[in-house]
């Protein structure tokens, strides 16, 4: 990706709250749009799983929101994000999916999601000049990490697909 | 900070239950968010936002949102959208659809959209190929791309979508990238913002039929330049740039057509008499 930057770290804990939940909400979205792409795909082993994870993302942004004393109407702080890709780290990139894909897939993207955004919240932690911020960044980096521990263990007991998962016999690139 | 303030119109805001139906990997289900994101951006109402296509994957974009939507014939939507604004010049008229239908059946109509300068914003989800009709080369197709429907490429020479826009007149010119759905939906708030035509080229990989699309986001980067309002410069960015340089390029202003701008969406007897004056 060449948007990669060094992220700017927020200097006040609203702030840094802000970009937390931006994180969470991006990655709440992404994921519902994969779980209605999968569904209407008739994937629909891989769309529970996103519903899932689009599930628990929601729920970490209801714990900032609760944490904050934020509600629906309050207006939250303007932040830049500036994030080191594109995207939130905790985003899945749009075109990691595939139509056939295995619910192994899906764990395997919802792992290096965590992982990245268990490097971006280390990342501000090093980078901040708030000590509040930095003890902030540092618990966000262990739930991440945390978050990370469980779904590799969830992979543990998901079966790996077999070599061929991505073949069709009806594929879309044969013209008629 | 914390003080209350009425629940603003978010992203969500803008979608309808209707889900899309487009491959997984799709760089159109980015640019539907880029799109509602600049209308959030924007707190558009939905129902002061008319969202105009043609035919094609992308076209489908108008049942996806909230907003008023017209799901036009192949290649007519930017007639149809000039239409729109010229009845309704209190509505926000966002045009979509793929480079096929912008560029090919539609290409004169692109043309002459540039050269009337009606306040459009006309986003163009590129991705170098017909995607609903299985796979054909489209303008933009690169001509060495080597497929079952055209072995070897075509041979032609890809139309050149922004140094089209620029030389018919365009006062603004941008390209975006739906693998950056946030730079994608500032770009677009910015041409909505444009009062005249706005195009915004969004490259937008099909993972099925161009699945080496999905190195874009490797190629991808911010124009290292600041718009500018100068035609000359701007062409000589846009033909030397390699098409993968994201951002507003050219943006010029320039009265936009119909000459008068009442702001109110009503046209008053004075303004009839004076535009059908001989």
């Amino acid at each position: 990706m060449t948007k990669a930057q060094e992220p700017k770290a927020p200097e006040t804990m609203e702030e840094f709250m802000a970009f937390a939940l931006a994180m969470e909400r991006e990655a709440v979205d992404r994921y519902t749009d994969f779980a209605d792409t999968m569904e209407t795909h008739n994937n629909r082993e891989v769309a529970a799983m996103f519903r899932k994870m689009a599930g628990y993302e929601a729920k970490h942004a209801e714990q900032i929101m609760a944490e904050m004393g934020w509600t629906a109407t309050t207006r939250l702080p303007v932040v830049k994000l500036d994030w080191p890709g594109f995207e939130a780290p905790e985003t899945v990139s749009f075109d990691e999916v595939h139509y056939l894909m295995r619910p192994y897939h899906a764990l395997q993207l919802a792992l290096a999601a965590e992982e990245r955004a268990e490097r971006f919240f280390a990342e501000l932690a090093r980078i901040t000049t708030s000590d509040s911020v930095r003890r902030a960044a540092q618990e966000m980096q262990a739930e991440e990490a945390e978050h990370a521990q469980m779904v590799k263990e969830w992979l543990a007991k998901v079966p790996a697909p077999d070599r061929n998962w991505a073949e069709d016999p009806d594929p879309p690139q044969n013209p008629d | 900070m914390n003080d209350v303030a009425p629940a603003a119109l978010t992203a969500a805001s803008y979608k309808s239950d209707y889900k899309p139906i487009w491959c997984p990997g799709c760089g159109d289900f980015t640019v539907l968010s880029a799109i509602t994101k600049a209308f959030a951006i924007l707190q558009l109402q939905p129902h002061q936002v008319g969202v105009v296509s043609g035919i094609g994957c992308s076209s489908r974009i108008p049942a996806y949102t909230t907003c008023y939507g017209f799901h036009g014939v192949h290649g007519r939507a930017l007639a149809a959208g000039t239409g729109l604004k010229v009845a309704r010049p209190d509505l926000t008229v966002l045009v979509a659809g793929g480079d096929g239908d912008g560029f090919s059946i539609g290409g004169n109509h692109f043309m002459h959209a540039c050269r009337r300068n009606v306040d459009l914003t006309y986003v163009v989800m590129d991705n170098h190929v017909y995607g609903m009709t299985k796979g054909q080369a489209s303008p933009t197709t690169e001509p060495d791309w080597d497929n079952k429907l055209a072995p070897g490429g075509t041979g032609i020479s890809s139309y050149q979508p922004l140094v089209i826009a620029l030389a018919a007149g365009a006062s603004f010119v941008a390209r975006a990238f739906s693998g950056d759905p946030n730079g994608c939906a500032e770009i677009i708030a910015q041409g909505i913002r444009h009062p005249g035509f706005s195009f915004i080229q969004v490259l937008s990989p099909c993972v099925t039929f161009r699945p080496e699309q999905r190195e874009w986001k490797t190629m991808v980067r911010p124009a290292p330049v600041e718009p500018t309002d100068d035609t000359s410069v701007a062409a000589r960015r846009i033909l030397t740039d390699d098409g993968f340089n994201t951002g507003v390029l050219f943006s010029r202003t320039r009265t936009p057509y119909p000459h008068y701008r009442s702001g109110t969406g009503k046209r008053t007897v004075a303004d009839l008499e004076a535009e059908f004056q001989l």
